[in-house]
């Protein structure tokens, strides 16, 4: 099986080592993976903010660099619940037939990286191994946006040595939000206070999410008050193995 | 131990009020309000969840009322006439008010005629919507609230924060200071009994002298020109009733085709706005009977806005809410700030949507961006107003404006995202910008390879998170050195 990569442009900039967990993680389930340089952004910033237009440029762009694909893998959610719920609407907008078109074909074959394992392939237990205690963080784009359910639970609970602490208030927003966090970030810092509360009450040493939006929010936090909790990408934890744990 | 009741009154007129991060500024260092907040949300909401829970077909539920709300809406002159006919044949008189002004003129005028010196009001908050209390005040009527918690908050010289339970952000403690000052009962017990007491003695002798009233709508029905309004209290009832003189003030989006309609409307309202099967008071009337009730009945339909709401494709469905509140209480933004902070009577993320569409987008523009669009809005609505979807769409609108807006050349967020569309319009572009953005924040970078401190927007963010050093190697640039080596198989 291929699939190609949209690594999207914060992980590419930001959280390369996410984006290398998933090649290495995919080659080891024998998929081959490919990548798109000519790939940027899917314009989530964009249409969050009221930029549809330009919003429109990046949607465009990515449904003609991915239409031929074979499928398409997304190491954040909140990219994928961008494409799924809002391409439609701007396509229809400010597209063309043949546009709206390619782009319904393509729209099954877009998955976010937990999906991609627990439907497309059907697997989940990925043989990995890291021994540490781990909260996981559900993004409100995975939650809501996708219904992503139990997959992450599914693909943690088949990692060797994992314990996994639950967190209260799961379904409740860090706060984070995109341009949210710097256009309000009194209100989006009060609302991170009340996860923090909740993630540290877990004792946990590392807080994943299937979104890296939200563990730079909750990670500079972290990092901020001297604690020792870290961030990991979901694909990072399910890349490591007895061999190179890290 | 009591705060200080109300620092000082929330400005709640939309077109006045701060912006929103402004506005929230000082509710976030209240950390009285904020437990009261926190509090009472937990409470509603767990109560909402456990009658929601039991309901098996609750999601059957709301596509029912979701459709009956739309059905409504693509009909709605329809159903408004309809109604207009029938409240008439019923002895009520229907008066049609295109904006606030007209709806203030229209109720003024009756109550003159009434030579009315005072009135009382109950379930209400379109006369919030269009300002009517300092109108009656200014033309020398004393308008009298009688929903409790608008009472303490009249007494308290507070505003509603949230539009099931408007006194939410007040505790017990400080209910007691306000009767005891504003009653002249400086004995009285913080129990709720007594207070509650004390608020029927004060109540009962308005309901029995007052011989005017004012009330909002849950709904209207279109079959047969009847009001219905649901509350917990009773006090409603008093004022629908005892009154010689009634006017109903309503939004002319509340009416609903069929009286048949209530038996999935009052169900999900009630489970959704209070967490109970049944609201204990619903009072449903069709225009005057003789001998019984009031004797005059004036229903004043009210568009301020909405026709223009009703127009837009996306828009429209913020006309279906039946303003139950689940979206505030669930609403991570509205449990950090209360009501106050949106500058408007309705709060929260209904009204996040509404104000601004109400004051056709001249005001209240930071509101569609008080919101995470976490979703926990859309998913709780019994009506299922996708509310992600109206913010993002109203974003748009407030975004147009400023394209347009000189002052657009020195917003470093209207920039940043014109910078950022044109790095992502190519491959080259964006790596460019990759290199820039390291090497500008490698000025800022400490040891530990972390920044602390940024400056304009950034400051924003370095508030409260620190951020990590952009890596040397983007995703791209392994890749691109991985496939220039020939293949080994095993990489890092």
């Amino acid at each position: 099986m291929r699939a190609s990569l949209f690594i999207t442009c914060y992980n590419d900039t930001l959280f390369p080592q996410t984006g290398r967990a998933v090649v290495r993680l995919l080659e080891r389930l024998g998929v081959e993976v490919e990548f798109a340089p000519a790939q940027t952004c899917c314009g989530q910033m964009h249409a969050n903010t009221g930029f549809r237009g330009e919003a429109y440029s990046q949607a465009k762009r990515f449904v003609q660099l991915y239409r031929d694909t074979e499928c398409v893998v997304i190491p954040s959610s909140s990219c994928v619940a961008m494409i799924r719920d809002q391409y439609p609407g701007l396509f229809a907008e400010l597209g063309n037939e043949e546009l709206r078109r390619a782009f319904a074909a393509l729209l099954p074959r877009i998955f976010e990286f937990s999906e991609f394992l627990t439907d497309k392939l059907g697997i989940d237990d990925v043989g990995a191994c890291f021994p540490h205690r781990v909260a996981y963080h559900a993004s409100c784009h995975g939650l809501r946006g996708l219904n992503i359910g139990e997959r992450p639970f599914r693909l943690l609970r088949r990692v060797r040595g994992l314990e996994l602490t639950p967190i209260a208030n799961l379904d409740r927003c860090c706060g984070f939000g995109g341009t949210f966090s710097v256009k309000n970030a009194d209100v989006s810092t009060a609302m991170l206070d009340a996860k923090l509360t909740d993630l540290l009450a877990t004792e946990a040493e590392y807080c994943t999410a299937l979104d890296n939006s939200c563990l730079m929010h909750l990670g500079g936090a972290l990092h901020r008050r001297n604690l020792k909790m870290k961030p990991i990408h979901l694909a990072e934890i399910l890349a490591s193995t007895e061999a190179g744990a890290s | 131990m009591s705060g200080p009741v109300p620092i000082s009154t929330p400005v709640m007129d939309p077109r006045l009020a701060p912006p929103f991060p402004k506005a929230a500024l000082p509710i976030l260092q209240n950390t009285q309000l904020r437990k009261n907040v926190a509090h009472a949300t937990d409470v509603i909401q767990a109560k909402r969840n456990r009658l929601v829970a039991e309901k098996k077909d609750w999601q059957e539920l709301r596509t029912s009322a979701s459709a009956i709300r739309a059905h409504v809406l693509a009909n709605l002159a329809t159903y408004l006439e309809q109604f207009e006919t029938n409240c008439t044949a019923a002895g009520g008189v229907v008066h049609w008010a295109s904006n606030a002004a007209e709806a203030r003129r229209i109720i003024i005028d009756i109550l003159r005629e009434e030579n009315a010196t005072e009135v009382i009001k109950i379930k209400t908050m379109t006369s919030a919507e269009i300002q009517l209390n300092p109108a009656l005040e200014a033309a020398g009527i004393a308008a009298i609230e009688t929903d409790l918690a608008e009472l303490i908050l009249q007494l308290g010289h507070d505003e509603p924060s949230h539009i099931v339970v408007p006194a939410l952000h007040v505790n017990r403690h400080q209910v007691r200071e306000i009767f005891a000052r504003q009653m002249g009962l400086p004995q009285l017990p913080n129990d709720p009994e007594a207070l509650t007491a004390a608020a029927r003695t004060y109540l009962r002798r308005k309901f029995l002298s007052v011989p005017t009233a004012i009330s909002g709508a849950n709904f209207l029905i279109a079959e047969t020109g009847s009001v219905a309004i649901v509350e917990s209290e009773g006090n409603g009832r008093m004022c629908l009733t005892l009154p010689r003189t009634l006017i109903t003030l309503a939004g002319i989006e509340k009416v609903l085709p069929r009286f048949a309609d209530l038996e999935v409307m009052l169900q999900v309202l009630a489970r959704s706005a209070t967490g109970e099967r049944l609201n204990p008071y619903n009072s449903l009337w069709s225009g005057v009977v003789s001998g019984d009730g009031p004797q005059r009945f004036h229903v004043v339909l009210l568009d301020n806005g909405r026709s223009e709401i009703l127009a837009r494709k996306v828009e429209r469905q913020t006309l279906q809410c039946i303003r139950c509140a689940a979206c505030l209480n669930t609403c991570p933004v509205y449990r950090q700030t209360g009501g106050h902070a949106y500058g408007s009577p309705y709060a929260g993320p209904i009204g996040a949507i509404l104000t601004p569409q109400l004051e056709r987008m001249r005001h209240a523009q930071s509101l569609p961006y008080a919101s995470s669009l976490c979703g926990a809005c859309y998913e709780v609505c019994p009506v299922k107003i996708n509310i992600p979807e109206v913010l993002i769409d109203l974003r748009a609108q407030v975004v147009d404006q400023e394209r347009v807006d000189s002052a657009r050349w020195t917003d470093p967020m209207y920039l940043g995202m014109k910078a950022a569309n044109f790095a992502f319009a190519s491959a080259s572009r964006f790596r460019m910008a990759q290199w820039f953005g390291r090497l500008g924040l490698r000025f800022f970078t400490g040891k530990d390879g972390w920044i602390r401190k940024l400056p304009s927007l950034g400051s924003r963010w370095t508030l409260s998170r620190d951020l990590p050093a952009l890596p040397d190697q983007t995703f791209r640039q392994w890749w691109a050195e991985r496939e220039s080596k020939p293949k080994t198989g095993a990489d890092k």
